[in-house]
């Protein structure tokens, strides 16, 4: 099988990589550019445990062929901390222990950042909504969103 | 597998017509890579129809809107001029899936899927909706109605694809409503669901178009359900004669989403419901 060259921006930074034309984003995110985040749950886009942004959108990247990211800007759980100091739902989801195994945190984090582009004073409701694409069977959900919660509140006072 | 991402549609017709092997369209890829995943599909070659720039986006004309066949669900749901002429045929879409989903997935890809379930078609048959299709002999625009046949399978020739999805204009005498059962809050396939379309004259249903989802090997056009209400203002009667129809024309299958006897009842009582939407949404006082 003949390789596709494809070239894209992760995090800001670009990248190129040789992969075959059916190869899933997510596997050249991990085995390509070392980017171990993004997990491989289902394969079928129903645990989003492999959630990125392809150009800014929310996608689950086991339902992305690599190839189609050519030209595209990709962002990844890596591109959330700002060198040391970690993103504050990053913060929060620790001070709230919003995560038991971790499997499914880098999916909540990228969809969780996602929202609160769109919506940075989301209802309760508005929470639940948007991680639907997100499943955890540690934490029963309650402590994600209160640490979402939380992380709005302070990423608001913040930009006051 | 080879992929190619042309930038016009004749180009990807020509591509999927030459195609020895099995050629597959990839719009959103949520149904599509699932099945590659599972192994029912195997393509020799992949056409991406997102790097045409006819199939994106939506455009509002005199006629109606031009929904791009690329055009996600988020699009959709994010165009307030579509949400405000044709909500029902924008929550049909919207109900699918996670967000992640809604980033990716497409009307066309639903429709093309052909799933009995499909959220969207129901709504898109009740609000007339036509597919423009591009093929190797040329452009063609056909009722969404007439693309699926059965179960998977759709009525486009080898090397057709969707271009693009077109509703009619509407004015302020219409609504439009899409009602699904699932057992959880969202998340899941229908089970039984209904799509209605009505305009008022006068406050009187002047016309409708009533169609089940999940109930079938295809999503259906019930006729008898619409004539029940035209005419009225949706009383009590006319809605009880909207719910008969509606169940009276059910063939569902028994599965473990729900067995005839419920996929028959709930389709009276989802049709009636989408039908007092409908009927708000364009005006109308009972």
């Amino acid at each position: 099988m003949s390789g596709v060259m494809v070239s894209a921006k992760v995090n800001g930074d670009p990248v190129q990589f040789v992969c075959p034309a059916d190869e899933t984003l997510l596997d050249a995110i991990r085995d390509r550019m070392g980017l171990t985040g993004a997990k491989e749950g289902c394969g079928t886009g129903d645990c989003g445990a492999c959630s990125i942004t392809l150009d800014g959108t929310l996608v689950c990247s086991c339902l992305v062929l690599a190839v189609e990211a050519d030209g595209r800007e990709l962002g990844t759980v890596e591109g959330m901390a700002d060198g040391e100091k970690l993103h504050p739902l990053q913060e929060k989801f620790i001070e709230h222990a919003a995560l038991q195994c971790g499997i499914c945190t880098p999916g909540f984090l990228v969809s969780a950042k996602a929202l609160l582009e769109q919506n940075p004073s989301p209802t309760e409701e508005e929470i639940r909504y948007a991680l639907a694409g997100n499943l955890c069977r540690c934490t029963g959900y309650d402590k994600i969103v209160r640490a979402v919660q939380a992380a709005a509140k302070e990423m608001a006072a913040g930009s006051r | 597998m080879r992929y190619a991402a042309p930038a016009t549609s004749e180009e990807a017709a020509r591509l999927l017509a030459e195609e020895a092997g099995t050629a597959c369209i990839l719009a959103g890829g949520t149904d599509l890579l699932v099945r590659m995943k599972m192994g029912m599909t195997e393509p020799d070659l992949i056409v991406d129809i997102k790097r045409i720039p006819d199939t994106q986006g939506i455009s509002k004309t005199k006629d109606g809107f031009t929904l791009g066949a690329a055009a996600p669900g988020l699009q959709l749901g994010r165009d307030s001029a579509l949400r405000q002429a044709w909500p029902g045929v924008v929550e049909a879409a919207n109900l699918i899936g996670s967000d992640q989903i809604q980033g990716r997935a497409t009307l066309a890809g639903n429709l093309c899927n052909a799933s009995p379930a499909a959220d969207s078609v129901p709504a898109m048959i009740a609000a007339n909706a036509e597919a423009n299709l591009v093929g190797p002999s040329g452009r063609r625009s056909i009722a969404v109605a007439e693309v699926v046949t059965g179960p998977g399978q759709t009525s486009l020739q080898k090397g057709e694809l969707i271009e693009s999805i077109s509703l009619p204009a509407r004015d302020k005498s219409g609504g439009d409503a899409y009602l699904r059962f699932i057992p959880r809050t969202e998340m899941d396939i229908a089970v039984v669901s209904a799509g209605v379309n009505l305009t008022l004259d006068g406050g009187v249903i002047k016309s409708a178009r009533v169609v089940l989802g999940a109930v079938a090997p295809t999503a259906i056009l019930v006729p008898e359900a619409a004539d029940a209400i035209i005419g009225s203002k949706l009383d009590e009667s006319a809605l009880e004669k909207l719910a008969g129809a509606a169940s009276a024309a059910c063939n569902p299958i028994d599965d473990k989403r729900g067995t005839v006897e419920f996929r028959t009842k709930v389709a009276g009582v989802l049709a009636r419901r989408a039908a007092l939407i409908a009927f708000k949404r364009a005006g109308g006082k009972q």
